[in-house]
This record gives C-alpha cells, structure tokens and sequence, in this order.
C-alpha cells in the first residue's frame, strides 16, 4: 500500500486596525476598520481570498470526494475563521458540514485563536484548545483526536500537555535536525509521553506545491502530475505514506489559479487512485498506525522560515514586549468578568499579529513585508500598543 | 574623464544639504579618476579641497552666515547689491539672483573658450542656464542633477514661473537627469513631461565628515537637556530651515497633541528662516512653549551635539527630495520619524513614516517611541544597520554610469 495524508490548515486573523493613541478611552473597536478599503479591513481580505481560494477549493474537493470514493483529507479550521465565515460567508460553513458528514473529512484541533499561548499562559492555551473542540462540537459534530501546534510548533513538553488534553496525536515539522537519518514518512512516538503519536510534515513533497510550483527559476518548473507521481513513488519506498501539509490558501491564493495548481490537485487525486493499492488516508487514520520508533523534540520547531523556529513570531524586542504586556493583563481582564474585554483580549493573542511586527528580513524588504496589513512592523507594533493602553484605560474605568 | 561641475555652494559656504552633498560626490568621483574643475558663484579659498580645483565666477563674498543660497535671496540683494536697478516686472528676489546668475554664465562661457571639458554637470535650477549655454554653444554634453525643483521649494504651491522655465529648459536639453529620489524622479516626469527612461535615481549618502572626524560630546555642556534626560524626558528634534516646505507647522500641532499625553518630551527646532516668528508664536498659542526649544541657526560640532543629545529625529516636510539630516540623525542614534514625502523615506526602512499632514499620526508615532523602549530600540538597531548602505562611492559608480552612456551615445 502507498498513501497520501493530506492536509490542509484554513485561517485567518482578526486584525487590528491602525488604532490610535488618541482613539484609548474613545472607540473600543479594534478589529472592525470602518474603511472597508484599508490594508487592515478583515472583511475585504477574507472576501478576497475567499473568491481567489475558499470557493474553488472546496469546489475541487467536494468534486473529488463524490467522483473518488478513496479520497479523503484532513482539516484545520481556526475559530478566528469560523468567526469571519459566519459573517461574510456562511455558506462555507454548511459544504462545510456537509463534506465533514462524508466521514472523509478529518478536523484536527488547535487554538481557537490560532495563539502562541503555549509559550505564555498554559492555562489559557488549555481554555483556547478546549473552547476549538467545543466549537468543532457544537458546529460540525466532530470530536477531533489529532492535535496541532500553532504554526506547527512542537516540541516534548508540549506532547505531554497535548496528550493529557485526550489527543492522541499530534501534528510537527518532519525536521532534518530532529529526524537525522529517520524518515519523515513513518509514525512515531512522541518522547516523554505515554503513547502520543507523531505525524511528520514531509516538507519537501509539501513545498514543492506549497512554496515552489509556479516558481519559474526552480529546475523542476513546471511540475507534473506524472513527475509529481513519481517523487511520491520514491518517497514510498521510505515509510509507505506521505503526510502533504500546508495552507488551504496554497491553492488559489499563495499559487494562483493561473498557475495551474487547481488542475494539477484534481488531476493527481485521480491518477493516484488509479493505480492499485494507492490511498489517501486522514491523520485520524494514521494516528491508529503503530510507531516505527521514538522521536524527540528537544526544542521547539516549527514550519516557519528557513530557521523552522519560532524567530518569526518570539525574535524580537517589539514581539516581547507586545505580548508580554498582553499577557501580563490575562488575569486582571478575567477578573473584570467583562465578556467583550476577554473576547477583545482572546482575539488579540492571534499570533499573526506577532508575526506582522516581525523585522527578521525587514531591512531587506522581503516576503514577510509582502504578507504584512501593516506599512511596517513598528507600525504593527504602535497600534498594538495604543490597544493595551485602551484595555488598561477599560480595566480601570 | 574631464568634468566641469557647475554648483552653488560648497561648505563651509552652504546653507543647506546641496553644498555637502556637491562636495562629498565630486570627491568620490575624483577618487574614481575623474578631472573636475567647479564652479561656485563667489570668491572664497576652500583649503581643504585639494582632489580638484574650485573656480570662482566672481569677486562677490561667500556671506559667511547665511550663503549665497537660492533660498535666502533677500540677504544677497541687501549685502552685494545694492544698486541694481529693479524693472518693474521681475520681483526684488528675482533681480538679485538674476544677476549673479548672469555673472556665472559669463564666466563659464569664458572657461569654455580655453577648456574643453568631456562633460558638463549642473546641480539645480541655479547653475542650468549655464549648463544649457555649454551645450547649445559649444556642444558640451548636459546632466542635469537635480536636489530640489521649484515645486519642492514652493511647498505644493505654484512657485515662481521664471524659475520653472530655467529648470523646464534645462531638463529638457539635458543628456541626462540625475534625481536624488524616486519622488523627485516622478516630479520631473509628471510636471515636466520628461520621459522615465532619460533620469536616473541617485540617493544621497551621509556626509563622509560624520563618519571621518573624531566627535564627542562634551561633558560639561547643555546641562539643563542632560537634566531634563534624566527625569525622563524624551527630546525630539528637526533641523534644517524654517519655510513652508518644511512642515514645521504640522510637527507643531502634533506637539501639543503629543505633550498633552505625555508631557515629558522636549522638541527642539534646529534652524532659522522666514518662519520662525510664525513659529514661535504659534508654540505659545498652543500652550507648549515650555516643551519647545528654538536653537537658531547651527551647524558643525553643535549641530551634531543636538543630533546626539536627540532620542527623535523628525523630518515634517511636506516635500522633501532627499533629506540628509536624517542620515546625519542617524549616525548619531536617532530614531527616524519621516514623512512618506521625504525621499529618505525609500531608503531607509527602519524608520516610522506617515503623511505629512496626518498630525495624529505623527504624535502617536512620538508617544509610542518615547513610551516604548522595546520599540526605541529594534528602531535604533535596525537603522544601525542600514543608514550607510548607500556609500558615495556607490553614488560617484552610478553618476560614472549615466556618464559612459551619454559616451556611447554620442559615439
């Protein structure tokens, strides 16, 4: 048998809008920008991506899933985007509900506000995990058995804390620093649990679609199906299933339609299952395999940047600064009972809006400005600020 | 590569960023082999130029204090001539210049009868006619390069027709335009109609002084700011010459919106010019006259000083072309508030930048510095890494360029 896990991570942030210092005390509308046309305006973006990517992805997939009765995929759904999908696009929600009542659609769980607060209150990680599994719950009637980090962060002591939380997997980064000689290919078991499973991004099956297919300077552009296949094939040699993870976005959105990924997607579900003994299997499915060894995490790793670290959203004196600060209010915004406040705080813990005030390649101008809403990452960070002015200004009045 | 620069200035005879930058240009450029022989309008011994020769197109004085600017024209009329008689239809600022300007040109005519140079440059609308007498009468290759336009100077507003017809005509006759800024470049295509492909893009650089010659600040002096540091005031600086195109108005209100939250920041404005009565009275009326210091006009050693005792450098201009003081700001650590209007702005990424006229903006720019270590200093860190990454030798490398390919052209 050969396989092929594919899995796909649906967000979107709420981001805050240029909010001023001279807005604290007056206006407690953060993340609604009045201009409809404003780099920050939440609703333009999700439309935007919504008709570049949401609606002819889930075309494609709910075409696959009733054409192949083999096909099958995973899905992570933040609650940041269920949010905006029930305001500017509810209809997503129910083909939702309806491909997930297929049973070939698994749902992996995370932080509701797709957060990093793992790294900063346990306790509110905790709530965050458990308010994303009730919504799962309340929305799709899914119970989900797999974990993943934001952002794919892994490392031993987060294992130990996802398993005690029920999962029985959970989702990382197939990292060459980690696996040395190990295949990303197999399952494995998570050091220092008692029987957590770990399910390994194959990152550069994965990236070939995600990162380079419509790059014209790759040797391999442009890439099809049949040389597609036969890397798969390769692969399969190593540990016989290959876990694809990447954004739901890569299709439509990071590679645009015109770059042919939506036929190459439709294409390679086809051929692959055409041949014998070739299947797709869902996360939930590989979490019952049993492990070819153990693997430990020593430190955490992610799917980001060439560094695989945390650098992009933890790197600097603004991203500290800015979430400790927030974080420093938790107990004192939970106390207040306030539920808009604790609403307002919860939604603010989004890591993107740490990433935005990222300045690794800020000098140079590269692809983090390119994904920016924000002209610059001081500019992320000032309006983040005057915000934690206005939450202290509510606490206190 | 003989080369005839026609300028305006050269420090210590400036009165603003064209001098420097004319002086640290042409020594790249001669470090770069290139022959030059510069022209300045008066007569003064520059002793410490010795990569090439300075010519003086008259006997009149440098004016020590204020220059033989194209901007404070009204002193030149008063101080070097005083008899000139005035036609009714030219403005009193116009003849002054006028007539220095015609001096100049007699005497690059006459250069141009004994020497032969590969090519003349001309910096700003000042020294074009003389630059377009040398290509209409002797054939003499033109770059134009361009510090400033009349509509940079005249603040958004018209300006002065004469004075668009001298630049209009030089641009257009020019071999090759050189502008200090993307801006400046979009300026000249769209108010000029001089097609994109004819000008160059050639930022400035720092004043290679800042980074030659040994500077510290001296322990004993400006108490009362040490004073004021340490209760925790954050200072806020601008330097340069108070006239509309500055902005200085707009940095004010942003003042008070700023101190009325914060009352802990002190601005000092660094320079003179017509507005400073405006200036200081509007201050007063704004109630902040206490958080406003007016230094006058200074330069040298003292100027640095502000700069190192700063924790903001601002730059408000509402049109800016380049804007060396910001590069000069930050040599000295400042952290970077500029307008989008400047074009120091589209190098220098590590900065904060807003609309000129977006007072809000720029105040919450200045209580989040002043509020934020964390911010003051990713800011201070990252411009410490960019501010130098365009030399004057790369400058003198691209001016080289634009010179070979008028060469090839004309062959």
């Amino acid at each position: 048998m050969r396989g092929i896990c594919l899995y796909l991570h649906i967000h979107q942030p709420f981001r805050y809008r240029g909010y001023s210092i001279f807005d604290v005390g007056a206006n407690e509308n953060y993340f609604f920008d009045p201009d409809y046309n404003s780099k920050q305006s939440n609703e333009r973006i999700f439309k935007k991506v919504a008709e570049k990517s949401y609606y002819p992805t889930f075309s494609l997939l709910e075409k696959n899933l009733k054409q192949h009765p083999g096909f099958k995929f995973s899905l992570s759904i933040t609650g940041t985007w269920l949010e905006q999908a029930e305001m500017w696009a509810p209809d997503l929600i129910e083909r939702l509900k309806k491909m997930i009542k297929t049973g070939r659609v698994d749902l992996v769980a995370e932080t509701y506000y797709h957060s990093m607060s793992y790294f900063y209150n346990l306790d509110e990680f905790k709530s965050q995990v458990e308010k994303q599994v009730s919504t799962f719950k309340r929305l799709f009637d899914y119970s989900p058995k797999v974990f993943r980090g934001t952002e794919l962060t892994y490392n031993d002591s987060m294992g130990k804390v996802v398993e005690s939380l029920g999962f029985k997997a959970c989702l990382a980064e197939g990292w060459d620093k980690i696996l040395g000689w190990r295949s990303p290919n197999f399952v494995y078991s998570a050091a220092g649990t008692k029987s957590l499973k770990l399910l390994l991004k194959n990152y550069r099956l994965s990236d070939d679609l995600a990162f380079r297919f419509s790059d014209k300077n790759w040797k391999d552009w442009p890439l099809t199906v049949e040389k597609y296949e036969a890397w798969l094939n390769d692969a399969c040699l190593n540990g016989n299933v290959i876990n694809l993870f990447m954004d739901f976005e890569t299709f439509g959105e990071h590679q645009w339609k015109d770059t042919g990924i939506f036929e190459f997607m439709d294409r390679l579900i086809a051929s692959w299952l055409s041949k014998f003994d070739n299947q797709f299997l869902t996360v939930s499915d590989r979490a019952t395999e049993s492990p070819a060894g153990e693997l430990s995490f020593p430190w955490t790793v992610t799917w980001a940047d060439t560094e695989r670290d945390l650098s992009a959203w933890m790197g600097n004196k603004l991203q500290d600064e800015a979430m400790s600060n927030l974080y420093a209010l938790r107990d004192r915004i939970y106390q207040s009972k306030n539920p808009e406040l604790i609403e307002d705080f919860r939604k603010l813990t989004t890591s993107d809006h740490a990433y935005y005030m990222c300045t690794k390649y800020w000098n140079d101008g590269d692809v983090h400005a390119y994904f920016s809403a924000y002209d610059s990452p001081y500019d992320a960070f000032m309006y983040f600020l005057n915000i934690l002015h206005s939450l202290e200004y509510r606490l206190s009045s | 590569m003989k080369i005839l620069m026609l300028g305006w200035e050269l420090p210590p005879h400036n009165s603003g960023g064209l001098g420097v930058a004319c002086l640290n240009l042409s020594r790249a450029l001669a470090k770069d082999g290139a022959e030059i022989d510069f022209v300045v309008p008066y007569e003064a011994t520059h002793e410490d130029i010795t990569f090439m020769r300075v010519l003086s197109a008259s006997h009149l004085d440098p004016l020590f204090r204020y220059g033989i600017g194209a901007y404070d024209t009204k002193y030149i009329e008063d101080l070097i001539i005083p008899d000139v008689r005035i036609p009714d239809a030219i403005s009193q600022d116009q003849i002054s210049i006028r007539h220095i300007q015609k001096t100049y040109c007699d005497f690059v005519e006459k250069y141009l009868m004994e020497y032969r140079p590969d090519l003349v440059h001309a910096h700003d609308w000042l020294t074009f006619e003389a630059g377009v007498l040398a290509k209409k009468n002797f054939g003499i290759p033109l770059v134009a390069h361009v510090h400033a336009t009349e509509f940079d100077r005249a603040g958004g507003n018209g300006g002065n027709p004469l004075v668009h017809e001298i630049e209009y005509e030089g641009l257009t006759l020019a071999d090759k335009i050189l502008a200090v800024s993307e801006s400046t470049k979009r300026i000249i295509e769209e108010k000029y109609g001089i097609p994109g492909e004819k000008i160059d893009v050639v930022y400035n650089s720092l004043d290679e002084t800042f980074l030659n010659s040994v500077y510290s600040l001296d322990s004993e002096e400006y108490l009362y700011l040490r004073q004021l540091k340490s209760a925790g005031f954050t200072i806020v600086s601008t330097v340069g010459r108070f006239t509309i195109q500055k902005g200085l108005s707009h940095l004010l209100r942003a003042a008070a919106k700023a101190v009325r939250k914060n009352p802990k920041l002190l601005f000092v404005f660094a320079g003179d010019g017509e507005e400073r009565n405006e200036l200081v009275a509007r201050a007063a009326e704004l109630g902040i006259s206490k958080n406003v210091i007016f230094t006058g006009f200074i330069r040298g050693k003292q100027l640095r000083d502000i700069y190192e005792l700063s924790d903001v450098f601002v730059m408000s201009s509402i049109s800016e072309p380049f804007g060396l003081t910001a590069l000069e700001a930050a040599h000295h650590g400042d952290v970077l508030i500029l307008t989008k209007q400047s074009g120091v702005s589209e190098v220098i990424r590590s900065s904060l930048k807003y609309d000129f006229w977006d007072e809000n903006k720029l105040a919450n720019a200045i209580l989040s510095v002043a509020n934020s270590p964390a911010l003051r200093e990713t800011l201070k860190d990252g411009i410490r890494a960019e501010y130098q990454k365009i030399s004057w030798g790369d400058v003198a490398q691209k001016c080289l360029n634009a010179y070979n390919n008028i060469k090839h052209k004309r062959v």
